[in-house]
């Protein structure tokens, strides 16, 4: 089992024809994903990877029955992107761009609400589901495998190194999410987690967080509820406050978005907060037993 | 991007938010025109940095005569870091109470936020919880008049100053949405004279939206290097240390400065080389680390879409033609790491594949050379 993304969605790819586009279908059809159709306006009926494109979502829904999009423009056609999409049915959105206007993010999210839509990101690697050998995103294809364990992230790089580090272990993945660097995005820790408490194959949790925001905070709220063991790992412990960390969430303003607030609630709700990256996966079979 | 008070004052204005006479001073000569003009004034320095006052970058004027002198005490003098190299000459209010009125985004709810609060002049963080009134606003509805005064009310406001806080709130809110802000704020909101006026202003706007914002100046916050770096289109951020750092990705490189720090080293800097950098940024990055002269250069790379081979290439690029003349320590794993870390083998540099020994080697280095 999986959260959120399952081998039978239907997956297009808005802007496939530019060189990101291209190779991230490459990458996620070589690991399974059913990848129907790739939007690239003027250039509808020509083929990339063997995938056909069409001139707009309208189009490409209408011929394949698709029900989610990964998203490769450029930021500032971001918002126009996801509208598209939401507005022709897509029910799975996943953002990659970063550097999309954070009004641009409060109406697309605020529009998906509205439509019952799932949106992942911006600013995101994308969601995996090793088990069941889909993903959209730009993770790299060799480091997961199908296991126990939820991911969720708000970094990328980051959440490689510990899910590499969780495979090398010996330790699987149900899903692999990233949140996205962007200070509003589609979806927050709680409702993932809410997601990987409906699903019964993922017995135990990894949270990589960092510091910007009161996601942490208000995720430990809802730890009890989830009712599964959780370790995180949180970065930013040497970072200083009033300064951009390169995603444009990971910032300390005005006293909020400490590390210590973040650990501070996150333990005290009984999660296992460990110090260092390479912590996780020891700490994670531990929670297994 | 922070705008300086008389530029956020500059933007408000024109939207229609009270705003008390005033003008730019960039010389001891220019306040007293300024003080001539406009009356009795406030000498404000034009920092970007909070709590000015106390800090003795703002100073009263009450004639022509004693504007130079006044002017000149503020003028290049060192408020928390930053060189005073301009002033605002503005009229001074006779202040009755102080209020406070803010617009941002909560990131949590993903909604705009307005917050308010009857005692103003001081950092929010610092006011009785009891004191501030908070909303949310429905980004489909936007704000009407009702919704702040609504929130007067709750304030304890009533009659034209209930009425003017409603048309404040609304005009603060369009400046949040015309100018992609992540803060709009008036701190103090100062009543004088029965009327709500803006006697201070922050107008923060999203870096991401600043395409669509070309009519607004550009105010660069940062250090030399800082604004060096960021030019070249990386995340970047100056430390106190003596070990330099680059990672791929903007969590890995926190995650490789609190490394260092766990084993007692000192992180020079943040810098992330990207997601998926290739080889000509990453080594234009590793340059900008070899001009800050650390004791000691750490390369931490976990390669998803970047190569390690890519990698390898440009620590190889940058040796030949410039030289790095610190010790370096590299850690090189993922797609392509065998072809990376062979190409580093030959030029006779070893690569780790263990974060956390990487780091402390980094840390060993360090502390030798010091």
């Amino acid at each position: 089992m999986a959260i959120m993304l399952t081998r039978h969605h239907k997956i297009l790819v808005q802007g496939m024809t530019g060189n990101q586009g291209q190779f991230h279908t490459r990458q996620m059809r070589a690991y399974g994903s059913n990848v129907v159709g790739g939007i690239s306006p003027g250039k509808g009926g020509t083929e990339v990877e063997g995938v056909p494109v069409f001139n707009s979502v309208r189009d490409a829904v209408r011929e394949t029955g698709a029900d989610a999009s990964i998203v490769f423009v450029p930021a500032a056609f971001a918002k126009d992107a996801a509208f598209e999409a939401l507005e022709n049915g897509i029910r799975l959105l996943v953002m990659i761009p970063e550097h999309v206007p954070v009004q641009d993010s409060i109406a697309i999210v605020t529009r998906a609400e509205d439509l019952g839509a799932t949106v992942i990101g911006p600013n995101t690697f994308g969601i995996i589901s090793p088990g069941e050998g889909t993903k959209m995103g730009i993770m790299p294809n060799h480091i997961y495998k199908p296991g126990p364990v939820g991911v969720v992230a708000r970094s990328g790089t980051l959440s490689y190194e510990i899910a590499f580090a969780l495979t090398n272990a010996g330790l699987g993945q149900t899903t692999v999410l990233g949140m996205g660097g962007d200070p509003v995005v589609g979806q927050t820790f709680i409702s993932v987690l809410h997601h990987f408490k409906s699903d019964p194959d993922t017995r135990a949790v990894v949270m990589v967080g960092e510091i910007g925001g009161r996601a942490e905070e208000e995720a430990s709220l809802y730890l009890k509820e989830l009712g599964k063991p959780v370790v995180a790992y949180l970065a930013g412990r040497a970072s200083p406050p009033g300064k951009r960390m390169g995603h444009a969430g990971a910032i300390i303003e005005r006293g909020v978005g400490t590390l210590d607030s973040k650990e501070k609630a996150l333990t005290a709700a009984g999660a296992r907060v460990v110090t260092m990256p390479w912590e996780v996966a020891d700490a994670v079979r531990e929670a297994l037993r | 991007m922070k705008l300086y008070e008389y530029l956020a004052k500059e933007v408000l204005g024109k939207a229609g938010v009270p705003i008390p006479p005033g003008r730019v001073v960039d010389t001891p000569a220019e306040a007293k025109e300024a003080v001539a003009a406009i009356g009795p004034a406030a000498l404000k320095a034009q920092v970007l940095v909070g709590g000015r006052g106390k800090a003795g970058g703002i100073k009263f004027a009450a004639t022509p005569e004693e504007a130079p002198a006044v002017a000149s005490q503020i003028l290049g003098m060192d408020l928390k870091g930053y060189t005073v190299e301009r002033l605002y000459a503005e009229a001074k209010l006779d202040i009755e109470r102080e209020l406070y009125v803010s617009v941002t985004t909560d990131r949590g709810a993903k909604r705009p936020f307005v917050m308010a609060s009857s005692e103003g002049g001081v950092e929010i963080e610092d006011v009785d919880d009891a004191a501030i009134v908070r909303r949310h606003v429905d980004p489909r509805v936007g704000v009407l008049p009702y919704f702040g005064k609504e929130m007067a009310y709750d304030l304890g406001l009533d009659g034209t100053l209930a009425r003017e806080f409603g048309a404040l709130v609304e005009k603060l809110y369009g400046v949040y949405q015309e100018y992609d802000a992540e803060l709009v704020e008036i701190n103090p909101l100062a009543v004088a004279g029965g009327h709500l006026v803006a006697a201070d202003a922050r107008l923060n706007v999203d870096d991401s939206a600043l395409y669509r914002h070309k009519g607004l100046p550009r105010v660069d916050e940062g250090t030399p290097i800082e604004l060096k770096v960021r030019d070249l289109g990386l995340a970047f951020v100056e430390l106190d240390g003596d070990i330099a750092i680059m990672a791929n990705g903007a969590g890995m490189a926190m995650a490789t400065l609190d490394a260092v720090q766990h084993f007692g080293g000192r992180p020079k800097n943040f810098l992330d080389a990207g997601g998926g950098a290739s080889v000509e940024p990453t080594a234009e990055a590793l340059g900008v680390l070899v001009s800050m002269n650390p004791r000691v250069i750490f390369v931490n790379i976990f390669g998803g879409i970047t190569r390690c081979d890519d990698v390898a290439k440009a620590i190889l690029q940058v040796r030949e033609t410039r030289g790095i003349p610190v010790p370096l320590v590299v850690r090189l794993v993922g797609t392509n790491e065998q072809a990376g870390v062979e190409l580093l083998a030959k030029a006779g540099i070893s690569a780790y594949s263990e974060m956390a020994v990487a780091a402390k080697e980094a840390v060993r280095l360090a502390e030798e050379g010091r």
